[in-house]
């Protein structure tokens, strides 16, 4: 058990150094900071001066552990664009994202998955056929699109619901949420829809070729066989056995979420990191590019570490491993 | 003796030797294209899109992009059919007098290409990466597949934004918006080779290890011509279904960064950049500017979409 | 139907004219083909064949597994009397384990992975017993120690990866006894199994079925265990029964040529046999029966009538087989 989880850990730090050397060489190499800093009219001292207060003069090595401590401490620099620090900002569009993120997945998985084990049951169906066929329209829909649509029946013609912004926030230490006023949750609504659909449809078809995958195991027919009842073969044995594989492919999903953000904040301005990180692609501010590079990169390891320790509690067979059979697909 | 009876008992039910056509056209496959009306419909969508991409200088009323042939008079007409319209105008107009209907055919020509040069791109890169995974195996084997899960585990647009970010900060501002198509295309093929290489990858070392692939190993074939000539083709299959359903994605992708502003500058622009445009004006009431080029999107992607879900389907009929 | 039907006790299991068969684009392919047989309380009946001969649908057939698009397209099956081919779903769920228990071939995937052996011996009990969960599972233990399993009040919490491959086959015999059924259906039931462990788990599903009453259909394509096991035999060649008799009778003066040929391929250690006999040719696919005896192209008997005309199950000594070699006495009875 606990060489599983240490072994898992270590690959999640492994995966984030790579994650920040990549950041780090963004921060470094591309672009010319003392440009993009000064304009094109400085002389040579200043950009000596400037360059040794970057600690951009020192070796290379140097300069990437001290990315990587200040990285640690949650120090980015300071934006390009903003003049102020990276840390702030983020800080002030964290929530934001996390609210419309955190919405968004438990509306994905609340209906995708109950939606994905019916018509993985009832394959022939006309509501499978009728969820199959808005599933694919799903897939096929790009969110911002979805996101315009949204805006251009609820917000333009019919005017129940706001196109843009998160409404009214209250302020819990530094943390604002939109989940205790009247016009937050309003806010919420047309975005976190648009931002679920995309993922809704995915853990639909997978949770449904999933099951019919299982449904088609020697075990479920031997299940069967035992005259065990439908409900007890379905929800006992066969869902149990398709949330194996989904909670992988699931987790990954959220963790996308957050980055899909992007584009939802964009559509209705909602005032998050996405919106920044693509304000910042568009202004080249690379550290606010490479501060949001390793924080979506901390969410999506910390999420597959927890969907490893889920899978750890849902498969006997990694819990009990005497060597012999083993492993998981 | 036992040859002989053999061959008089399938005689009875043999058909006589088909030629190649005709035994495409007889295929499982071909069969269940031909009794699918869904799937062939999506064909010919898939089919006019292309055509209509393709011969986009001959089939729009206008080169919507020449400024010459605008008239400002003509600017934000509703589509033909609604009062105010004008018959030349069917989808109406923007707000510089540009065509709708033109701009389309236009835009899908951007995205198209950017789908079809990325999905190649990525086809490329992966099955290249997947077969030299699966046949050496080892390492290197190790070294890719680590790669691409680290890579899996980010969304594809997140990368492609980052590539996009990346060149934008190496390239000044005009090489830019003349590499756009080139860069969105890297981006796009860069981020989508993870799933071929997997397929392939697996495909390959199930083949790899089959006699008829020993047996070239024994006489002496080279291993990429090995490859090349026995593994390959066995692999096709998925990596096709891969394909056709990465097409869609790799549009919609193109469509999402040009919406961001990332994408192709607005001289040049694709169906994303045309429904970013119009974006602007849905608040004004002129809805036309945003919902067609969505709706041309839209159709498209679900035409492929839907190709793609038959395909696999179809070559894999346990699924069924 | 052969001489059976005019048996005084009626048989607990009745098979009667079964047609199993496969609706494909190019026509229906008949998987199994007018088959008929009966299994008494308490008896044992081998069946063997090719694989392909139709031998485990005819047991999914039973018991209502077939997978679709297969389906039942004629015949009856009747247990005790009473038609359960045409019986609701749920009717036929209720049969299933607690009067027709299954043994499938491959005891590493018959077990669900994700539950202890307790788990799916307990909920197997309950479902077809009124019995609590405590005393269900005192029954499992009981029955994991009659299986022999060492150590069955703790093994009973393990998962089936901790079990190894015959360890698991006594898990899955156990599962299918657990309600006492009065029908085991064994498909292949040592076909995955070590060769060592084979023996030991024939010689356990025979002792365990004659202790609890349990009669058995065994599907095996191992003529040596039909030896050892069975009580009567049925020969099945694509799709339809060859030969179905006592096993001695069938064993030791086969009467169909395809049973002759199953037997010259079995090498014997008591007999001194020059070399082993081989049928030339192989089962036809199901989409290429011949017309007339199935078997006439590898049949080194043949003659013209066996290429027009299906033979039906001729009674010969104590068996009946389906060749023309031996309408004679039947035939002209039947027509005198």
């Amino acid at each position: 058990m606990i060489a599983y989880i240490v072994q898992r850990f270590l690959q999640s730090v492994l995966v984030m150094a790579a994650v920040g050397f990549v950041a780090f060489s963004l921060f470094a190499y591309v672009g010319d900071p003392i440009t993009i800093m000064l304009g094109q009219d400085y002389n040579e001292t200043e950009r000596a001066r400037l360059a040794a207060q970057l600690g951009l003069d020192r070796p290379f090595y140097v300069q990437f552990f001290k990315f990587a401590v200040n990285a640690m401490q949650g120090d980015f620099g300071i934006s390009y664009r903003l003049a102020r620090p990276v840390s702030a900002v983020i800080r002030e569009r964290l929530p934001a994202t996390l609210e419309l993120s955190l919405v968004a997945a438990i509306l994905a998985l609340a209906v995708g998955l109950p939606m994905g084990v019916y018509t993985g049951l009832r394959r022939d169906s006309w509501l499978s056929r009728v969820f199959l066929t808005v599933s694919l329209i799903g897939v096929s829909l790009p969110t911002f699109l979805i996101g315009i649509l949204l805006i251009l029946v609820f917000a333009v013609i019919l005017g129940w619901l706001p196109s843009f912004g998160r409404g009214q926030t209250v302020m819990l230490g530094w943390w604002s949420t939109g989940f205790l006023t009247a016009s937050g949750l309003k806010a919420l609504i047309l975005p976190s829809i648009t931002l679920c659909l995309f993922q809704l449809t995915l853990i639909l078809r997978l949770v449904r070729s999933e099951m019919l995958e299982v449904l088609r195991t020697d075990y479920i027919k031997f299940a069967r066989a035992r005259g065990l009842r439908d409900r007890a073969v379905h929800f006992r044995h066969a869902l149990r056995n398709t949330l194996v594989p989904v909670i992988t492919i699931a987790g990954l999903q959220l963790g996308a979420i957050i980055a899909f953000a992007i584009i939802t904040e964009t559509v209705f301005q909602w005032p998050g990191m996405g919106l920044l990180f693509i304000q910042s692609v568009s202004a080249t501010d690379i550290p606010v590019m490479a501060a949001y590079l390793c924080l979506i990169s901390f969410v999506f390891v910390v999420i597959n570490f927890i969907v490893d320790l889920l899978y750890y509690v849902v498969d006997p067979r990694l819990r009990i491993d005497r060597g012999a059979v083993g492993g998981h697909g | 003796m036992a040859e002989a009876t053999e061959f008089s008992a399938r005689q009875g039910v043999a058909t006589p030797p088909p030629g190649v056509l005709k035994r495409a056209f007889d295929s499982d496959v071909f069969y269940s294209f031909r009794h699918s009306p869904i799937t062939m419909l999506a064909a010919a969508i898939t089919l006019l899109g292309f055509i209509g991409a393709i011969f986009a200088p001959w089939l729009a009323t206008q080169n919507p992009f020449d400024l010459r042939t605008l008239n400002l008079m003509d600017a934000s007409l509703p589509p033909a059919w609604i009062e105010g319209g004008e018959a030349k105008y069917l989808f109406g107009t923007d707000n510089q007098g540009r065509d709708v209907f033109s701009t389309i055919l236009y835009g899908s020509r951007v995205s198209l290409l950017v789908g079809v040069g990325s999905v190649l791109l990525a086809l490329v890169l992966g099955v290249g990466l997947g077969l030299l995974s699966g046949y050496v195996g080892g390492t290197i084997d190790a070294f890719i597949m680590r790669v691409a899960d680290v890579q899996l585990s980010f969304p594809a647009i997140l990368i492609a934004l980052l590539i996009d970010g990346i060149t934008r900060a190496i390239l000044p501002r005009e090489a830019h918006d003349a590499a756009a198509v080139y860069v969105l295309i890297l981006s796009i093929g860069a981020s989508g080779w993870v799933q071929y290489a997997r397929t392939v990858r697996g495909s390959t070392m199930v083949e790899k290890n089959k006699e008829y692939v020993q047996a070239a190993r024994v006489i002496g074939l080279h291993p990429v011509a090995i490859m090349l000539r026995h593994v390959l083709p066995n692999v096709m299959g998925p990596v096709l279904v891969i394909a056709t359903i990465h097409l869609a994605v790799a549009i919609i992708t193109e469509a999402t960064l040009s919406f961001l502003g990332v994408g192709v500058p607005p001289t040049q622009p694709s169906l994303g950049t045309l429904i970013r445009i119009g974006n602007n004006f849905l608040f004004s009431g002129e809805w036309w500017i945003t919902v067609f080029p969505g709706a041309a999107l839209v159709i498209m992607v679900l035409a492929v979409n839907l190709l793609g879900d038959w395909l696999r389907d179809a070559l894999n009929p346990k699924l069924r | 139907m052969s001489a059976p039907a005019t048996r005084a006790n009626r048989p607990l299991l009745d098979v009667r004219n079964l047609h199993v068969e496969f609706p494909t684009r190019r026509g229906r392919l008949v998987a199994v083909d007018d088959v008929s047989f009966h299994i008494d309380a308490g008896e044992v009946l081998g069946v063997v064949g090719e694989s392909g001969a139709g031998k485990s649908l005819t047991g999914a057939a039973i018991i209502g597994l077939l997978e679709p698009p297969g389906r039942i397209a004629g015949g009856e099956v009747l247990l005790d009397g009473k038609r359960i081919d045409n019986l609701p779903a749920e009717q036929l769920r209720r049969i299933r384990g607690r009067q027709i228990g299954a043994v499938f071939q491959d005891p590493l995937t018959s077990l669900d992975p994700l539950f202890t052996v307790g788990q799916q011996l307990t909920e197997t009990i309950t479902t077809h017993l009124d019995l609590s969960e405590s005393e269900a599972r005192n029954r499992a233990i009981e029955l994991l120690r009659e299986v022999g399993i060492p150590g069955a009040e703790r093994r009973i919490d393990h998962y089936p990866h901790q079990f190894s491959g015959g360890m698991r086959q006594r898990v899955v015999i156990a599962l299918a006894l657990c309600a006492q059924p009065r029908l085991i259906i064994a498909d292949e039931p040592t076909t995955a199994l070590d060769v060592s462990i084979q023996a030991q788990i024939i010689t356990l599903l025979k002792r365990l079925c004659r202790d609890h009453g349990a009669a058995v259909m065994l599907v095996t394509h191992d003529m040596g265990v039909i030896a050892e096991t069975a009580d009567r035999v049925a020969v099945m060649y694509a799709g339809r029964i060859a030969e179905i008799g006592p096993v001695a009778d069938v064993i030791q003066r086969p009467r169909h040529p395809y049973t002759v040929g199953l037997m010259g391929s079995i090498p014997k250690l008591d007999r001194a046999v020059p070399r082993l006999v081989q049928i030339e040719g192989s089962m036809p696919r199901l989409n290429a029966i011949p017309t007339g005896c199935a078997f006439n192209p590898r049949c080194p008997k043949v003659f013209e009538r066996c290429r027009i005309e299906r033979p039906e199950l001729f009674p010969v000594g104590g068996s009946a087989a389906a060749c023309w070699l031996h309408a004679t006495t039947l035939a002209e009875a039947a027509r005198g």
